[in-house]
């Protein structure tokens, strides 16, 4: 792990709550992350495992309604402490995100030309003619393919892919030393879906981005990150380098999500591992290890305590009592 | 069988949930704002129907000596209006005559519209598109302007203020009728009844009246407030309710010569009927909100 | 693999060697005529011109990326949109002929879609959902409950705690079991998944695969699967077919498509899965650019524009399928020896 002063984000004990009904739901309960410059965490979970959640708290995009505890660091600033205008500051220039669906971050009714120039102009306070150039530009570096034509496109006019890289654009447009990316490819074809997974590897060795990936795949994780975290229920379970996580996968959870994978060396008519159950509500969490009801390697002293983590092998942890007894025995699959 | 039972895990949950309008009712009841909305409403209604019981003097008995009492006065708490008649009597009174001009416009409309509405698009195709253009005719009019117009050339009188505003309420409840079937006759569950080989008559009874006729209730909920504001505009006018009947669009109206005298007489009706349009409105409002189904 | 269940079945009429499902020049083009007040738009040819056929008791995979027209193809099988042209067997039977009416073809074929709430009626219980289907075919309220509550607990929902709930009171995984109930409830032979675990979590997928593995076996069903997760296609399928703009790239047994596939497409296909080996990432694309608008396809063959092999004759001679192996067809000049493809002399 990287000492704090090293790191361009530094998340600790990191809580977020909702208001729901009359009690509150906490959607991320205590998670540390810690980024240096130009690395990739991708954080890897199901729905409602509060990866989304942890994303946002970042960039501080939740309504005043949730609440947010711990601290945040990003860059030297403390994020939860900034005003309004130095928030303003802080989104695209040091901080800047990119989206599952591109419709969140275009507006329909301009050109997508214009709507990245208008961001370079509010934060660099540049001119609009220096301000489309860099337009052009980065929609030279995200290859699009006539890139001065397209500037001139609405987001509608755009395929798929190309609005996510357009969006891309959007996002690099000031600059920003970390990127903050919410499953950007889950809804692209297979072909697209690599085009755009290399695209971001390329950029971020460009630009020493500083990437949180935030996806449900394992597959595009492997792919585009230097560290994997895990996230169950609010926590991050097992954190470590990408190959140190998959090789060697130590929570029970981790192992159950690679072992069902459908994958070639399964015979046919075999049954996959699956899981049993269905992830936590996170209004009644579970006592304990939040994956003790589905887990395989359940005892009773699960259910008593939130396990702390435990070191595997250096940078690699995980939280699980039964460690030991995995090591032991073979995992299903 | 499966390897997993997928519901073994999770929390036991009562064997039968509540039905769908029980939770609605729920949700509303914990609702401060619609609550306390509905409570105005209420008091109003009751107060309407019992007007005989608890009206304290004849809404009609009118006094040249005791005209334009200010608020407060011994015997007429919220004073006297320009014939000396007790304002609360009145206010109580009129209260009758408001609602049932607000809300009988809304009902009719509501029938009509969405029985227009939904044929229209469950139908689909050209009918749809010659209704829809129909009721587009209807949308090019102010609905003030269409009332006031109808009203007039219907003549004055109760029935006919009550005929114009349907008139005026049926395309737009017919819009939001056929829009909202539209979405739920292209779900996929509509789909799914298809290919299970039901008849369109059952798809529309079982798949898509339950879920087109809450949302269109909201939106009628919501217009009980324009009506009752129209309905009084156009007692105000003089095409609705006739003197002396207590009603508060032309209680406003006859009051008018007391605005420099007694401002805050002249201003009560006018107060009522913000009172109950709001009330409506905020009731209205607390439905819509607990009936969105949360995913 | 081909079932004995089929064989039992007694609504058999063609025999084990008819296909349960036969469907010949399959054409659906949307758009393109000017309506009443109306937009003239381009043709999309969602659907251009496909032949192919499910065997009794097999899972035939469908594959291809968003517009190849995999799931046109469902709904024209399911007879939910009307086909331009071509000609829908089942059972050796025309769909909507004397002999085999659309209700009795509904009744042998039934549809379990990707958006699991979408699919459920939010008014209806989950118990009312299963048993609509039975009841509108005439069986009594108390039996067509007892078999919803039967199937409930065949798809692993137990009656007494999810009968009477309502679709946004579970979870995604337990609304698509609810889901793959009500298409069972009319026992059909043909059960046409499209993108039916797509939506799910992993961890659920996973559960209901396995789901689909012993519903098929406990009830002699035949499966079209139609996703675009490969790995997931694999696993399910005897056969695959995979599409391109509205047309069939290639078809065959599943593990020689993923072995040695025999079209260009297929290949790019399969190697623009994730690695899942962090010492061994992908490098380089294997296509370039979005797959491309069905409006207005490309000339010859439609995957000339974006395949590294392309010669001259891609682009104007359209490839018929041609024998790659074993009941293994690819539409590409390459896999034709007599096609004049330049590349053909140095494969």
């Amino acid at each position: 792990m990287s000492s704090p002063s090293s790191s361009i984000v530094e998340a600790r004990n990191l809580t977020v709550d909702f208001a729901a009904g009359r009690g509150s739901l906490r959607a991320v309960c205590g998670v540390d992350l810690s980024l240096k410059p130009g690395e990739t965490v991708a954080l890897l979970g199901e729905s409602g495992s509060g990866k989304s959640v942890t994303l946002r708290a970042l960039m501080r995009l939740h309504p005043n309604s949730a609440k947010i505890g711990g601290a945040i660091t990003v860059d030297g600033q403390d994020v939860l402490a900034l005003s309004p205008a130095q928030l303003r500051a802080y989104r695209g220039r040091i901080v800047s995100m990119i989206f599952q669906d591109p419709g969140l971050a275009f507006d329909p009714v301009y050109r997508i030309g214009d709507q990245i120039a208008e961001t370079v102009m509010r934060h660099e306070g540049c001119s609009h003619a220096q301000a489309r150039k860099r337009g052009l530009e980065l929609f030279e570096r995200v290859r699009i393919p006539s890139p001065e034509r397209r500037l001139d496109n609405y987001p509608h006019e755009m395929s798929g892919g190309m609005r996510q890289r357009a969006m891309i654009a959007l996002a690099l447009a000031c600059r920003p030393k970390v990127l903050l990316a919410d499953e950007p490819t889950t809804a692209l074809d297979a072909t697209v879906q690599i085009q755009v997974l290399l695209l971001l590897r390329e950029l971020q060795r460009e630009f020493g981005l500083a990437i949180v990936f935030v996806t449900h795949d394992i597959g595009v994780a492997v792919e585009i990150a230097d560290r994997i975290a895990v996230m169950y229920a609010g926590r991050i379970v097992e954190s470590g380098s990408c190959a140190s996580v998959i090789r060697n996968p130590s929570h029970p959870y981790t192992r159950g999500l690679l072992a069902s994978r459908a994958h070639a060396t399964l015979a046919k008519g075999e049954r996959l591992y699956a899981i049993p159950g269905s992830p936590p509500d996170l209004a009644a969490p579970p006592p304990g290890c939040a994956f003790g009801p589905r887990c395989d390697r359940f005892i009773d002293g699960c259910a008593a305590d939130v396990p702390e983590n435990i070191a595997i092998e250096a940078g690699h942890e995980a939280r699980c009592f039964r460690l030991s007894a995995l090591e032991h025995g073979s995992n299903a699959a | 069988m499966t390897a997993i039972d997928a519901g073994s895990l999770a929390v036991v949950v009562p064997v039968r949930s509540d039905g769908y309008w029980t939770s609605v009712g729920r949700r509303l009841i914990r609702d401060p704002v619609a609550m306390a909305a509905l409570a105005v409403i209420l008091i109003i209604v009751l107060a309407a129907i019992f007007a005989p019981y608890i009206a304290p003097a004849d809404p009609f008995r009118s006094s040249i000596v005791r005209r334009l009492r200010p608020i407060g006065t011994p015997g007429y708490w919220l004073g006297s209006d320009e014939l000396g008649r007790d304002m609360l009597s009145r206010l109580i009174y009129g209260g009758r005559l408001s609602l049932f001009m607000g809300v009988t416009p809304v009902i009719l409309a509501f029938v009509v519209g969405s029985t227009i509405g939904i044929f229209a698009a469950y139908v689909g195709g050209w009918v749809n598109t010659v209704v829809m253009r129909i009721i587009d005719v209807f949308f090019a009019f102010p609905s003030v302007l269409l009332a006031i117009a109808l009203s007039g050339a219907l003549g004055a009188g109760i029935l006919n203020s009550i005929v114009s505003l349907t008139v005026v309420f049926v395309p737009q409840i017919a819009r939001i009728a056929e829009s909202v079937t539209t979405q739920t006759r292209n779900r996929d569950f509509v789909e799914a009844a298809r290919i299970s080989g039901a008849g369109t008559l059952t798809i529309v009874r079982v798949h898509v009246l339950g879920n087109v006729l809450g949302p269109i209730f909201v939106y009628a909920t919501s217009l009980i407030s324009v009506s009752m504001i129209l309905s009084s505009g156009l007692s105000f006018l003089g095409l609705g309710v006739k003197p002396p009947e207590p009603e508060w669009g032309l209680m406003l109206n006859t009051l008018r010569t007391a605005i420099y005298s007694q401002p805050l007489i002249a201003a009560l009706p006018g107060a009522m009927i913000f009172i109950t349009s709001i009330s409506f409105n905020l009731f209205s409002d607390g439905l819509r909100t607990a009936m969105e189904v949360r995913q | 693999m081909s079932g004995t269940a089929a064989e039992l079945d007694p609504r058999d009429r063609g025999g084990a060697g008819t296909p349960l499902l036969d469907v010949r020049g399959l054409v659906k083009h949307f758009g393109g005529k000017g309506g009443f007040l109306a937009k003239k738009t381009g043709v999309v040819r969602a659907v251009d011109g496909v032949d192919f056929s499910v065997a009794k008791g097999e899972t035939l995979g469908i594959v291809g990326e968003s517009g190849c027209g995999k799931s046109t193809t469902a709904r024209l099988v399911m007879q939910i949109i009307a086909p331009d042209a071509g000609e829908i067997l089942f059972d050796g039977e025309a769909v909507g002929s004397a002999a085999l009416d659309l209700k009795a073809f509904r009744r042998q074929v039934q549809m379990v879609f990707q958006d699991s709430y979408a699919s459920l009626n939010p008014r209806l219980t989950v118990e009312d959902t299963v048993a609509f289907g039975p009841r509108i075919h005439g069986a009594s309220a108390a039996s067509s409950i007892a078999k919803a509550h039967d199937l409930l607990h065949r798809v692993g929902l137990e009656p007494r705690r999810f009968a009477g709930r309502y679709p946004h009171e579970i979870s995604g995984g337990q609304r698509q079991r609810v889901n793959i109930a009500r298409a069972l409830s009319l026992e059909p032979r043909l059960l046409i998944l499209d993108e039916a675990v797509s939506a799910l979590d992993k961890s659920v997928e996973a559960q209901v695969l396995n789901l689909l593995l012993d519903l098929k076996r406990d009830f002699g069903l035949t499966y079209m699967f139609i996703t675009h997760d490969l790995n997931v296609v694999r696993f399910m399928s005897d056969r695959i077919m995979v599409m391109y703009l509205g047309k069939v790239a290639e078809v065959g047994p599943s593990d020689p498509i993923f072995e040695r596939p025999g079209h260009p497409y297929t290949a790019a296909l399969l190697s623009s899965m994730p690695s899942m080996d962090p010492d061994n990432l992908t490098l380089e694309a294997p296509l370039t650019g979005d797959p491309p608008n069905p409006i207005d396809p490309p000339s010859g063959c439609r995957f000339h524009p974006r395949c590294k092999m392309v010669s001259a004759i891609c682009s104007h001679a359209e490839p018929p399928l041609s024998d790659v192996g074993a009941e293994h067809l690819a539409a590409c000049h390459l896999a034709n020896p007599n096609s004049g493809h330049p590349r053909l002399a140095a494969v």
